[in-house]
């Protein structure tokens, strides 16, 4: 009926702001109703604080050691920010190189598929023979874990560009240079900004590895040091304030993502925006 | 004729070395500037490998390609291409898309940053001229496949391209859209006049569009006739119900056949 319309189209509106909301309070929601159910179980079954220690412990222990969790926050953050940056640039470098040449695919490939294959944790006592133990070995671990999936997706980004693209391009003289410039590079960006949230969380695994094995500052050196000192809740707190750094740092790249990229998820967030057909 | 600007002159193209396919034997044509020819064929008869020749971004196994008097060894700037599919780039915005080539060929490259209004307003009228006014700051996939075809043709005029190379440009629209899409490239046509090439399987489009209409045999092709088309322009698409224009498409069709019978008994 044409007089029930307005009011229909209103009510639609409504729901869908409801939804909206929703959405953006259901990650909270969820984190929240975890520990809830970490802490009543903790209760319930009278676990004990050094096996699985309850979040209002875990809580007190962050107040308690605030300082040394934000210094050594810090450290792990510089660490893992400077390796993830040289990842960044070795890696758009060697992918645009790997994506727009056959020859240099060819060539490095099953180095590059044999080299990720090493476990990094082998690799950072040679880095600390190398390099000494700390800073360094932190910093290089967290760069040879993340730079991989970058690599292969700026490569595949740009090595499928369509043909009939290429063909315009170079029937009207276009360098291979142009071509990656205008088309091959743009065209790799969403699979860059996917390699980008894979790459930071793998980034601070690297760091912390680094940092257990050898190292005397940083989150997983705090860890460490707690583990032996049988200090299960500031163990835990060391846990979560590397999630909340992984959280923020993956918030980062989704928000660079969402500014440079909106074409390529069209039309997901505002079903507005797919008209044509 | 005079001096052709498309001379094409007994080209063999094989792919993947001597024991490869061989895609083109013994194609000769000429194509006179200002002039619009159609190529038609059974499909996989080396049409698109005929483009790409032209263009210059292959080059022939034997025999001569010759633009504008001078043998092609290299990509052409002077032509202008467009595809079946007309990828566009989904980041740039129609107006953006239709300037891209602009960014690429000399002179205009080197002067788009000093008279960047001036190119703009031409790539704005050519969008009008094929009625895309006001789509201009749309992204191509905002736009329906007809429309964005028609950001296509102007992506491959903007440069004004004394040869425009088409490769079944319309060949994934619907009947109705083509149809519309024949009269603006019609119109596009007899407004700048460039050399046109057109490659297509669709022989009402060939005889509505062209001066000439060369059909190619099976693989590997040759350009085995020819048929001129004495209609004057601009032609209006009743024309297509006639029965003289329907006689013409009759008869290529007819050729075609013969063509690929000879092929089939050639095999065996």
């Amino acid at each position: 009926m044409p007089a029930d319309r307005p009011r229909s189209a209103e009510a639609l509106a409504e729901a869908a702001r409801r939804r909206r909301r929703l959405e953006h309070a259901l990650p909270w929601l969820v984190i929240a109703g975890m520990f809830l159910v970490w802490e009543v179980a903790c209760r319930a079954f009278a676990i004990q604080p050094f096996i699985l220690p309850a979040p209002s412990l875990i809580a007190e222990s962050m107040v308690k050691w605030w300082q040394p969790l934000l210094s050594n926050a810090w450290a792990t953050l510089l660490t893992t920010g400077i390796g993830f940056l040289m990842a960044i640039v070795f890696g758009l470098a060697l992918g645009v190189a790997i994506g727009s040449s056959v020859l240099v695919y060819r060539g490095l490939y099953p180095l590059l598929i044999a080299f990720n294959s090493v476990p990094k944790v082998a690799v950072v006592p040679i880095l600390v023979i190398w390099f000494g133990a700390g800073f360094w070995p932190a910093v290089l671990t967290a760069f040879l874990i993340s730079f991989f999936p970058i690599v292969v997706n700026v490569a595949t980004g740009i090595a499928t560009v369509e043909p009939e693209l290429r063909d315009v391009l170079r029937a009207l003289g276009a360098r291979p240079s142009d071509i990656i410039a205008k088309v091959g590079l743009p065209r790799a960006m969403p699979y860059f900004f996917a390699s980008l949230k894979v790459a930071i969380t793998v980034a601070f695994v690297g760091s912390i590895i680094s940092e257990t094995v050898a190292a005397n500052e940083g989150i997983g050196h705090l860890m460490l040091v707690a583990s032996s000192r049988f200090d299960v809740p500031l163990v835990f707190a060391g846990l979560i304030v590397t999630g909340v750094m992984g959280v923020l740092m993956y918030w980062v790249a989704v928000t660079i993502e969402e500014r440079t990229t909106g074409w390529a998820t069209r039309g997901q967030n505002d079903p507005r925006l797919a008209t044509g057909g | 004729m005079a001096t052709p600007f498309v001379r094409i002159d007994g080209v063999a193209m094989r792919y993947g070395g001597v024991e490869g396919t061989l895609a083109l034997r013994g194609t000769s044509l000429d194509v006179a500037e200002g002039e619009f020819i159609a190529v038609v064929g059974p499909s996989g008869c080396g049409k698109s490998t005929l483009m790409r020749l032209v263009t210059g971004l292959w080059p022939s196994t034997e025999g001569t390609v010759i633009v504008d008097g001078r043998e092609v060894s290299g990509p052409l700037s002077i032509a202008g291409m467009a595809f079946q599919n007309p990828t566009l780039l989904p980041w740039r915005t129609i107006l953006a898309n239709v300037m891209l080539p602009l960014e690429v060929v000399q002179p205009h490259r080197g002067r788009l940053r000093g008279e960047r209004a001036a190119y703009e307003a031409k790539a704005r009228d050519l969008l009008k001229l094929v009625g895309l006014a006001g789509f201009e700051g749309k992204y191509p996939w905002q736009l329906s496949g007809g429309m964005q075809q028609r950001a296509s043709l102007c992506r491959a005029l903007v440069h004004d391209p004394r040869l425009l190379m088409l490769d079944e440009p319309f060949g994934a629209l619907d009947v109705f859209t083509r149809e519309d899409l024949w009269d603006v490239l019609q119109e596009v046509w007899l407004a700048r006049k460039p050399t046109v090439i057109l490659v297509t399987h669709d022989l009402k489009e060939a005889v509505y569009l062209a001066d000439r209409v060369l059909i190619m045999s099976a693989r590997p092709g040759r350009i085995i006739a020819e048929r001129a088309v004495p209609y004057p322009r601009p032609r209006r698409l009743d024309l297509t119900y006639e029965a003289e224009f329907q006689a013409i498409v009759h008869e290529l069709r007819d050729r075609i056949s013969d063509a690929r019978r000879a092929e089939a008994s050639d095999a065996r």
